[in-house]
């Protein structure tokens, strides 16, 4: 279509999701902006690339932080919706882009746009983070983010012959390791006591964190209540 | 009109080593608004406890290391994964007589969760790592943080704590639940750089030569890219320009560190990526990393120093073998190399069992008979299975072996 006096919207992204109006885009906008980290990571851009070519999602992916941080800085609501929906999940959060010669944080405003994304409850974001719903499980129950029983051969395919011959010895490996902390356990990666576990319950529920993982996935938050709360009451 | 700049005076300039004053730091120093919201009875401020070695972080500033006296906050990949990489750090410990606690009232820090889905907010977030610096501070022991994503996410949690009034106040507000205080460490401190503070008292006692061994350095991402002034430089190690901790280590034991051009890359690990999406993680880690450490400096094995970094390098190549790239690097820490080099049992302490990249040829170079003390971890093994042993302890672990006698 050529561009017109009409339909020209000069320094701002076409509207490629008019399912989703303005108004909400605009609101989701201020959420990003209102994080308390937001002016810690965004301190205008300019534009020289330097994050680009340090981002290893920017050799695999179309996307770029330099993207991100203008979008974001020039306050252009259609673009950051765009980038909500599109690019967020590429991220490796490694923050080599905190190279950038102005001080920002790409992958610091990546991780906002996530947050909100979650918190929102997008569908691209729910679609992206489809079966890791067990990791968060584990990390809010167990206090940690992976353990042996993990390593199955079904889900780690590509790691070879390694992992069957693992998940054949792991029961025996476990006790084969001297820390007392960890030897024995196959669920868990370490022993955590069950007043911290109570603990880190407490914090998820207090901090809004709960709220989050029911925006998510209703069915993972409904599995962790009942343990919590159960585990909470029994004190 | 200013004076133009040649590539020769650039080039120049970066010949010589870098040596920076911590007076033209450009951020401001960290510790003094730790000092100041002490002074306000606003935070408990753990001290680093005696003995200390003090070292020079990205700007000039000094950063204390503990040598003992310290809490291990450990590292969900690591034991769950790796436990290779704990055991040898607690090994060295052990070996040196060093006082230490290894704490079960410690949770993961969830970082890996946190950039992995974002299912969480700052609040969460801080109030975990907050939980346990307060469980820390309750022993008497300092946080020694095993894992790079845990050293760099509580770096930038302090900073927004210390920055953010209402999020301290959050964070204080859900601590009272627990009767414990807000309590921020004096300094954040991450393993390799006890290891780094450690090296030459490692080197006294090394049983194993190592000067045959070519190695590459990838430095993790989380250790030195997220507050970037808090990782130790040393005008002596790539003239400053790079850190400073695991090279300067391999170099006191007498290993040959080559470049590659991609050092800066990080490992692919990704977070999300190595559990859900790991297409992304093994071309990176083999395209950007290990293939071109082969082309540039065929080492015989990578070190590095954190979780994330140890598995996807090493698990990621097993599937290149497939596309015919060149793989077949051993992947190990700093910590685990340390231990071998003085003497630690190969699988019942360094765990080489669970690296899957072959480490074979690589022990076989250093002279070090693996079949003979695998063999000997497979009596454990069997003694286990048969019910006549319950595991492997520190007895059975602590003693250092002539390896290549
Ligand atoms: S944190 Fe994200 S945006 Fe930044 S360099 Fe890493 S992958 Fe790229
Ligand atoms: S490095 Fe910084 S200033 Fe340069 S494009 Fe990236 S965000 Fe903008």
């Amino acid at each position: 279509m050529p561009t017109t006096l009409e339909n020209w919207n000069p320094g701002k992204a076409e509207n490629r999701h008019p399912d989703v109006t303005y108004e909400e885009k605009e609101r989701l906008f201020l959420e990003i902006k209102n994080d308390i980290r937001y002016h810690d990571f965004l301190y205008g851009c300019y534009e020289c690339g330097i994050c680009v070519s340090a981002c290893p999602s920017a050799r695999f992916y179309d996307f770029s932080p330099r993207v991100i941080a203008q979008a974001v800085a020039r306050e252009d609501v259609e673009r950051v919706y765009d980038i909500l929906t599109e690019d967020i999940w590429n991220c490796a959060q490694c923050f080599s882009c905190v190279r950038c010669p102005r001080q920002n944080n790409p992958g610091g405003l990546v991780t906002i746009l996530r947050e909100v994304s979650i918190k929102n409850g997008l569908q691209e974001s729910k679609d992206a983070l489809q079966g890791y719903s067990r990791v968060i499980y584990k990390v809010m129950l167990k206090g940690n983010q992976v353990s042996p029983d993990m390593l199955q051969p079904d889900f780690f395919p590509d790691w070879g012959p390694w992992v069957q011959n693992f998940s054949q010895n792991m029961h025996v490996w476990r006790k084969a390791i001297p820390m007392d902390s960890i030897r024995g356990l196959t669920d868990v990666a370490w022993r955590v006591e069950r007043k911290t576990l109570l603990e880190l319950y407490t914090i998820w529920f207090e901090s809004g964190n709960m709220d989050i993982i029911k925006e998510l996935d209703e069915s993972l938050y409904d599995l962790l209540v009942d343990v919590m709360k159960e585990e909470l009451e029994e004190g | 009109m200013t004076e133009l700049t040649t590539v020769e005076q650039i080039l120049e300039k970066k010949s010589h080593p870098v040596t920076r004053d911590a007076e033209a730091a450009p951020t401001q120093d960290m510790h003094e608004l730790l000092y100041e919201l002490e002074a306000k009875g606003e935070i408990i401020l753990q001290k680093v406890p005696e003995p200390y070695v003090e070292f020079t972080t990205k700007y000039g500033r000094k950063k204390k290391i503990p040598i003992e006296h310290t809490w291990h906050h450990k590292s969900c990949g690591h034991c769950g994964h790796i436990p290779g990489y704990a055991s040898s750090i607690l090994w060295l410990h052990r070996q040196f007589g060093l006082d230490y606690h290894d704490p079960t009232d410690q949770t993961s820090c969830t970082g890996w969760n946190y950039y992995a889905s974002a299912a969480s907010n700052a609040v969460g977030q801080a109030s975990v790592m907050a939980r346990n610096f307060a469980a820390a501070y309750e022993t008497g022991y300092f946080p020694l943080i095993h894992c790079g994503t845990s050293f760099g996410h509580y770096k930038e949690i302090r900073e927004q704590l210390v920055h953010h009034k209402e999020l301290r106040d959050e964070v204080r507000r859900i601590l009272d639940k627990m009767g414990k205080p807000l309590v921020i460490p004096e300094e954040i401190v991450h393993y390799s750089e006890w290891v780094y503070a450690m090296r030459q008292k490692f080197a006294e006692r090394q049983l194993v030569d190592m000067s045959s061994i070519t190695a590459t350095v990838h430095p993790a991402c989380h250790y030195y890219k997220i507050i970037a002034e808090d990782a130790i430089y040393d005008p002596e190690i790539y003239g400053g320009q790079r850190t400073a901790v695991v090279t300067a280590v391999l170099q006191e034991l007498g290993i040959n560190v080559a470049d590659y051009s991609t050092w800066f890359d990080c490992c692919g690990f990704g977070f999300r990526h190595v559990l859900v999406q790991r297409d992304f993680t093994r071309s990176f880690a083999v395209l950007r990393k290990i293939e071109v450490m082969k082309n540039e400096a065929n080492p015989d094995v990578t070190i590095t120093h954190d979780t994330g970094c140890v598995t996807t390098l090493d698990k990621s190549q097993f599937a290149a073998k497939a596309h015919e790239r060149k793989v077949g690097i051993p992947v190990l820490s700093d910590a685990q190399i340390a231990a071998l080099a003085m003497g630690a049992h190969p699988f019942r302490v360094v765990q080489f069992h669970w690296h899957s990249t072959d480490w074979r040829p690589f022990l076989e170079k250093l002279g070090i008979n693996w079949q003979k003390y695998w063999d000997e971890f497979q009596t454990d093994l069997d003694a286990i299975r048969a019910g006549t042993k319950s595991g492997i302890t520190w007895q059975d672990a602590d003693q250092p072996i002539k390896l290549t006698a």
